[in-house]
């Protein structure tokens, strides 16, 4: 490795990948050759850098220049004006009202963060051990194998307060004690890459991102438990997290960082890759293990939990991918000090991943009791195209909607869980008040049936119930006792469910009829639906006094069901409308509204109907 | 040829998985046939109806054969806030077929899945291992055309 003059960081997260980030990388290869600059310029390729929404995103040392939004096309002008003359180019820079935001540093989505787990994601080489070590790496592993005996690491891990990062923020000391007194000589511990949450990336980020810390991370627990064998679980659909965390294996093999007598000890440990195929349940710790066991990925009946039966029936732990990440930090830097972030109960940082309606998408990490407030406003921006925040969803589908009542509220495990939501894998889906959260419920409970592996009857039919009735709702057949029959069910199913996924799917339903219950008693009682998102609740008008008569409408109909002439101004026939929107779309003085509500046409029309039928019954 | 698969891999049943992808990756119209059943049932000595719970579990493997590229549109809730049912009409219009189809040159197969992880650049979609972020129906327009063209 040589020293060169500038250090050009591309940020190669999958967000910025699949924003062409690869595509720049490869232009400034050929530019600087080119050129002739090879010699004086580093590109390094990293992983997320965050602010995923500005991507593909770049930082350039040693001043530090953050670059946003970058084309092919840019690059030439970088090179010649930023890399030859020092001039950096002003325009690629990010815009914050009417400040020119140059440094890194200043970004205000960063300012209110604190990256623990993140620290080098986005700042190294993820594919370079080197780069790893030479920002602390391993140095936790050495100290811990040489100076510390199990029982004294799982007191550190206790001391410093850390949960579980994967959702139900169980203690971690408490199930690495639980292994460690096992008599068993064979156990295992499993990383657990199967994110699945709609709205979570922070697991496949920080793998791709910086592995090694995930694999030293790993190595921590398996020696204060006392195994000698890992696995990786990680799903199938993130192929650079695979390849990255096989990667990082065969390096720190090569080293001698893995394998036997590591740094020495007596401690020897083998770490492999297992993928997923496609099931949401497979994050379920039971379900997860028995895929690896190359079975169906069922979850079975707890206990016995995997601390004590659990890879081929051996005492197992299976710690999420962030809870991982925040290990070898926590043993270099002190467990007081971890603890003195975060709220009584939960201590440290959250990686959350900030998606919807807002602003600045993205990953960001903060300290734990952060409000919501801070987070969606302050670091996400607020929300785009000027709507009003209404609600966000925390913790993917088994998580619960909350309103704007609860911005203030701190976020920690119990705050949340009190309130309906839950932390989840830290996905935070942010919603503007043009959604309808009936519909938004029912997608989510779509996506809940659709997973459900149907081993148990509650969450297989229960779930389906639900969903029916819901579906009713939203195509304007909802009957007075939904909403109650709807409650009745989701509270049977959580509490009778063989695993958690059964157990917390009502939860969206249960937190959006807490919070917006006003929504479904419009759905079903006024048969209209206000944010005119259920294509059933809701009719097209043409106001005729904005109508110039074009007839563009007209022409563009597939019903064939708009008349009139440029005198009269034309007339939407309700009974054939089929709401595709294409006269809205096409009209050129936008004299086209949606109205809440059925037509009065068509249900006259319904009506009709159902009376000739029964005549002819 | 799905003996030589198969032979990467010790016999164990917890190869399965992996022999699964390796064997629906390798073949040119990306499924697992009858006879790639019965080829791994015999090599790790388990029933093929076993084989057959594990494969239809799994929404990732096919038992049919499919298109040369598969396209992978996901369906969760931060691209459905950001219109994917737009971007699911276009790609249905364009390959002209229904979700699950396959088009009649057999270069694209049409499917939904669950979450990709890049929601930060939704609505986002897979094809084959390569993600495309932020669509709109003219991007989605230039990347099939892309493909197409190999």
């Amino acid at each position: 490795m040589s020293l060169k003059r500038i250090d050009l960081l591309i940020c190669c997260g999958s967000g910025c990948i699949s924003a062409g980030a690869l595509k720049i990388k490869e232009r400034f290869h050929a530019v600087l050759s080119e050129k002739g600059l090879t010699n004086e310029i580093n590109i390094i390729e990293t992983g997320c850098m965050g602010p995923c929404d500005y991507g593909p995103v770049m930082v350039i040392y040693p001043e530090g220049i953050f670059y946003k939004k970058v084309t092919p096309e840019d690059v030439d002008e970088i090179v010649a004006e930023h890399f030859v003359k020092g001039r950096p180019v002003q325009r690629l820079m990010l815009q914050d009202e009417d400040k020119t935001i140059a440094a890194h540093k200043e970004v205000p989505f960063y300012q209110k963060q604190v990256k623990v787990a993140l620290a080098n994601c986005g700042f190294i080489d993820p594919e370079s051990l080197e780069e790893y070590i030479a920002t602390g790496g391993y140095e936790a592993l050495g100290t811990v194998l040489t100076q510390m005996t199990p029982q004294q690491a799982i007191d550190v891990v206790k001391e410093s307060g850390l949960r579980g990062r994967g959702g139900a923020g169980f203690p971690t000391h408490m199930k690495w004690k639980m292994v460690h007194d096992r008599k068993e000589d064979q156990k295992y511990v499993i990383c657990n890459g199967d994110e699945g949450d709609p709205g979570a990336f922070m697991d496949r980020s920080l793998l791709e991102g910086d592995p090694h810390r995930i694999l030293e991370g790993m190595m921590l627990c398996a020696y204060s438990i006392g195994a000698s064998q890992g696995f990786f679980y990680i799903r199938a659909e993130y192929p650079l997290a695979i390849k990255r965390i096989k990667q990082a294996i065969e390096q720190a093999r090569e080293v001698g960082l893995m394998g036997k007598n590591i740094f020495g000890t007596d401690f020897c440990f083998e770490a492999e890759v297992r993928t997923g195929a496609g099931a949401f349940v497979c994050g379920e710790e039971m379900a997860l293990i028995h895929s690896i066991e190359g079975e169906r990925g069922n979850p079975t009946p707890k206990p016995p939990y995997p601390a004590v039966s659990g890879l081929w029936g051996k005492p197992t732990v299976v710690n999420n991918v962030e809870t991982l990440a925040n290990l070898p930090t926590i043993f270099v830097k002190g467990a007081k000090w971890f603890s003195t972030m975060g709220t009584e109960t939960s201590k440290g940082t959250k990686v959350f991943a900030l998606t919807g309606d807002i602003r600045n998408t993205g990953l960001v990490e903060v300290p734990m009791g952060t409000t919501l407030r801070e987070m969606i406003f302050d670091v996400g921006g607020g929300m785009i195209g000027g709507n009003e925040f209404k609600a966000v969803q925390l913790g993917g589908p088994s998580g619960g909607c909350l309103t704007a009542e609860h911005l203030d509220v701190p976020v920690d495990y119990e705050t949340l869980k009190a309130r309906g939501a839950m932390m989840g894998s830290g996905g935070v889906i942010v919603m503007d008040d043009q959604k309808c959260m009936v519909n938004v419920a029912k997608f989510f409970m779509d996506f809940c049936v659709d997973e459900s592996c149907g081993k148990c009857s509650p969450c297989r039919i229960g779930l389906k119930q639900m969903y029916n009735i819901l579906d009713r709702i939203t195509k304007g057949e909802g009957q007075e006792g939904d909403i109650e029959e709807l409650q009745r069910l989701g509270e049977t199913v959580a509490k009778i469910s063989l695993c958690g996924l059964g157990q917390t799917a009502p939860n969206p339903v249960l937190s959006t009829i807490r919070y917006f219950r006003n929504e479904y008693e419009a759905h079903i009682k006024d048969k209209a639906c206000h944010t005119k998102v259920c294509r059933d609740l809701f009719h097209f008008k043409i106001d005729k006094s904005r109508c110039i008569g074009c007839s563009l409408c007209s022409r563009k109909c597939p019903a064939n069901c708009i008349s009139g002439s440029r005198e009269d101004k034309y007339t939407i026939g309700q009974v054939d409308c089929v709401k595709c929107g294409n006269c809205q779309d096409v009209c050129p003085v936008k004299a086209i509204d949606r109205i809440p509500g059925i037509h009065s046409d068509v249900t006259a029309h319904k009506e009709a109907l159902l009376k000739r039928k029964a005549r002819e019954d | 040829m799905y003996r030589e698969i198969c032979s990467k891999y010790a016999p164990d049943k917890d190869n399965l998985i992996c022999i699964l992808h390796e064997i629906q990756n390798s073949h040119p119209q990306h499924y697992i046939s009858e006879e790639a059943v019965q080829t791994v049932a015999e090599y790790l000595g388990v029933p093929a109806n076993h084989i057959y719970g594990v494969l239809t579990f799994y929404t990732m493997y096919s038992t049919k054969p499919r298109g040369q590229n598969i396209i992978r549109l996901c369906e969760s809730p931060p691209c459905y806030i950001k219109g994917s049912e737009n971007i699911l009409h276009k790609l249905m219009t364009l390959l002209d077929i229904e979700v699950g189809e396959t088009t009649k040159d057999g270069c694209f197969t049409l499917e939904l899945c669950a979450c990709l992880g890049v929601c930060g650049n939704a609505p986002v979609m897979m094809i084959n291992n390569d993600v495309y972020g932020d669509l709109t129906e003219e991007k989605v327009e230039e990347i099939i055309e892309k493909v197409r063209r190999g």
